[in-house]
């Protein structure tokens, strides 16, 4: 049984991603999208979408309500901040403790149920944390206004070395500030520790009874597993996934609101590793890329700019042009986003990754059937790279 | 007479207002292959879901190695050792054949539940030398990494036998291993039957095809209306004449 080919896969997919991420200021240069405020995001919904790929991707279960952890990380990661101190590792290992707990609590009780009941379930979880963010919880959360940093914070843990300075103070880890390009390492840094866990549990007999869940769970059952832990234990994970990109978020921005939570959010992270590519490793990757990379552009467009890039053409083509794009840019970037998701369920259901394999394939010139039978042991086709 | 392992006492089972098993008494031999034959709607499927915990009767009980089944989870029963193919296979068609198998393989190993989160698959090289025997010794080892889903319908029930017999239960229940299958098919499967048979493993085998009860069972029950009618050796079965009537419509086997 040859079974080293894997072991070295995986390492050399892991050195290929750090690789990768860690040189995104270099390469994303051209594309001008290397600028830090991007760069974090990137890194920081790479751990979001990463995380749930892991519930989503591996066991099926559909979950609406992941923003409800990444806004429980986020009050988290500002409170030990405001209580602590501002080095941001108690600030996220509370986050990914606090969410992990809160996702035991929804997961044992929505995990009762399974396919649309489940996701329903999760979506008025997440609802009801929103809305109670904004009533009976606001002495935590301080309402709308959002929960901020203050000079008077009592900063226990800071004071005991300095007196509190002119200003706010601002987050760091020992020392490497978490604004600008520093600040991307530190969260690149995470997404890489996050993304080499997700790759250990996709290759573990944990990970592949997970899929067999997904596949069949009646016959799960008959074959002797409780799957009700299982289920808790992936949702639990990803949970702590969505804390940490939580808590990321607070840290490269010591502010955190409500709208976090919001449904939107939850239904982004679905986005994104539905249009990469659903229970692959590197797909949601990908579809954070992608959509914030062009959410980015996209929304950043106005009419002017539209004028600006028809200039080329005759003046009245330019108008009718100007006018059908118009809807798509700036505040329209959703419409765009919407009309790619469409295109991508329809002609690509298993996203960016499907597409991928497919050009491979082409290029191969083998049909998939064969290709699949040369498959590595132990691999499935999804997690090819 | 060799022990009892599996008896079912007294079980009846509703449906609304049809009666599906009144009154079921039935004993199980360890090492034996027990052949349940009946017409349709017998209850011999029935029977077999309240076996593996699928069904709760609506009294009666199902007592396995002298501990009572009823009232527990499925994952429960077949973790004290019964293992059922389905008459409609149920495998997991998303995965590779290996990885069909070496999942009830680490049920067996492992339990009911384990979080082995950091273990590298392809270093559990015994569970899957394991499954790649098994595999083997059912005929399946050409498509070892391809999908189960894509397997023909004969082929999906013998991977799911094969995924029962790698947990070694000590009882197997099989509804129907050969329906739907051609009849070169139905021999290899009788051929495999009888193999398994050596190894001593109880069975409790639902099957219409007659050659096949034959062929394989060391004792036969009739069920008809829920409940049993006749029991005993397949000679004895053969002429028995309350069988022929119920079951055969009368015709000489």
């Amino acid at each position: 049984m040859k079974k080293a080919p894997t072991i070295k896969n995986d390492i050399l997919v892991m050195l290929i991603f750090s690789a990768v991420i860690l040189s995104m200021p270099i390469w994303l240069e051209p594309l001008g999208a290397s600028y830090p405020d991007l760069l974090q995001k990137f890194a920081i919904f790479g751990i979001f979408a990463v995380g749930y790929n892991i519930l989503f991707g591996l066991t099926g279960y559909l979950s609406f309500g992941h923003a409800a952890f990444l806004g429980v990380g986020s009050y988290t990661a500002v409170w030990s901040f405001k209580l602590l101190t501002m080095n941001i590792l108690p600030a996220i290992m509370f986050s990914v403790l606090l969410s992990g707990l809160f996702a035991l609590l929804i997961g044992f009780i929505t995990l009762r149920r399974s396919g649309i009941y489940f996701s329903i379930l999760t979506l008025a979880f997440a609802q009801m944390f929103y809305n109670l963010a904004y009533s009976v919880l606001t002495p935590i959360t301080n309402g709308e206004t959002g929960l901020q940093l203050a000079r008077s914070d009592p900063r226990v843990i800071d004071r005991l070395f300095s007196e509190a300075g002119e200003g706010l103070p601002s987050t760091d880890f020992f020392g490497f500030a978490m604004s600008g390009y520093s600040g991307f390492y530190v969260c690149a840094g995470l997404l890489i520790i996050a993304f080499f866990i997700s790759q250990r549990i996709f290759h573990s007999p944990f990970g592949i009874k997970l899929r067999a869940i997904k596949s069949n769970q009646t016959r799960m059952k008959y074959t002797g597993y409780n799957t009700r832990p299982y289920l808790l234990t992936a949702f639990v994970i990803s949970g702590m996934y969505a804390g940490l990109a939580g808590g990321l978020m607070a840290s490269t921005d010591p502010l955190a609101g409500a709208e976090r939570m919001q449904w939107t959010a939850s239904g982004e992270v679905v986005l994104m590793t539905i249009l990469g590519g659903v229970g692959t490793l590197i797909g949601p990757m990908l579809g954070v890329g992608i959509i914030k990379y062009f959410e980015n552009i996209f929304s950043a467009l106005n009419e002017q700019a539209l004028h600006q890039a028809y200039s080329f053409m005759p003046d009245w083509l330019a108008n009718i042009m100007v006018t059908i794009t118009q809807p798509f840019v700036g505040e329209g970037w959703h419409l765009t986003l919407g009309a790619l998701f469409v295109l991508i369920v329809v002609f690509l259901p298993g996203g960016i990754m499907e597409g991928i394999e497919k050009i491979k394939n082409l290029f191969a010139k083998k049909t998939p059937e064969p290709i699949m039978l040369e498959k590595p042991l132990k691999k499935s086709p999804e997690t090819e790279k | 007479m060799s022990n009892i392992i599996l008896e079912i006492d007294n079980v009846q089972k509703s449906f609304g207002g049809l009666k599906a098993l009144s009154d079921l008494n039935l004993k199980i031999e360890e090492g034996k292959v027990h052949a349940i034959i009946g017409p349709n709607g017998a209850g011999k499927s029935t029977m077999l879901n309240v076996c593996i915990g699928q069904l709760a009767p609506d009294s009666g009980t199902v007592t396995f190695y002298g501990e009572n089944m009823i009232g527990k989870a499925p994952h429960e029963i077949n973790q004290a050792g019964i293992s059922r193919v389905f008459q409609t296979p149920q495998i997991f068609p998303d995965l590779s054949l290996l990885q069909n198998v070496m999942i009830p393989a680490f049920a067996k190993r492992e339990g009911a539940f384990k979080m082995n989160i950091f273990r590298s698959l392809s270093n559990e090289t015994e569970v899957q030398d394991e499954a790649c025997h098994i595999l083997e010794d059912i005929g399946l080892t050409a498509q070892l990494h391809s999908h189960a889903g894509s397997l023909s319908r004969g082929d999906k029930r013998r991977l799911e036998l094969a995924m029962c017999l790698v947990q070694h239960p000590k009882l197997l229940l099989l509804d129907e291993p050969t329906a739907g299958m051609a009849r070169h098919d139905t021999n290899k499967t009788i051929d495999l039957l009888k193999r398994i048979k050596e190894g001593g493993m109880t069975k409790i085998i639902i099957e219409h095809d007659m050659h096949v009860v034959f062929s394989v069972a060391d004792h036969i029950s009739v069920l008809a209306q829920g409940t049993i009618i006749a029991s005993g050796t397949p000679d004895e079965i053969r002429g028995n004449p309350k069988v022929q009537e119920a079951y055969l419509g009368g015709a000489h086997l």
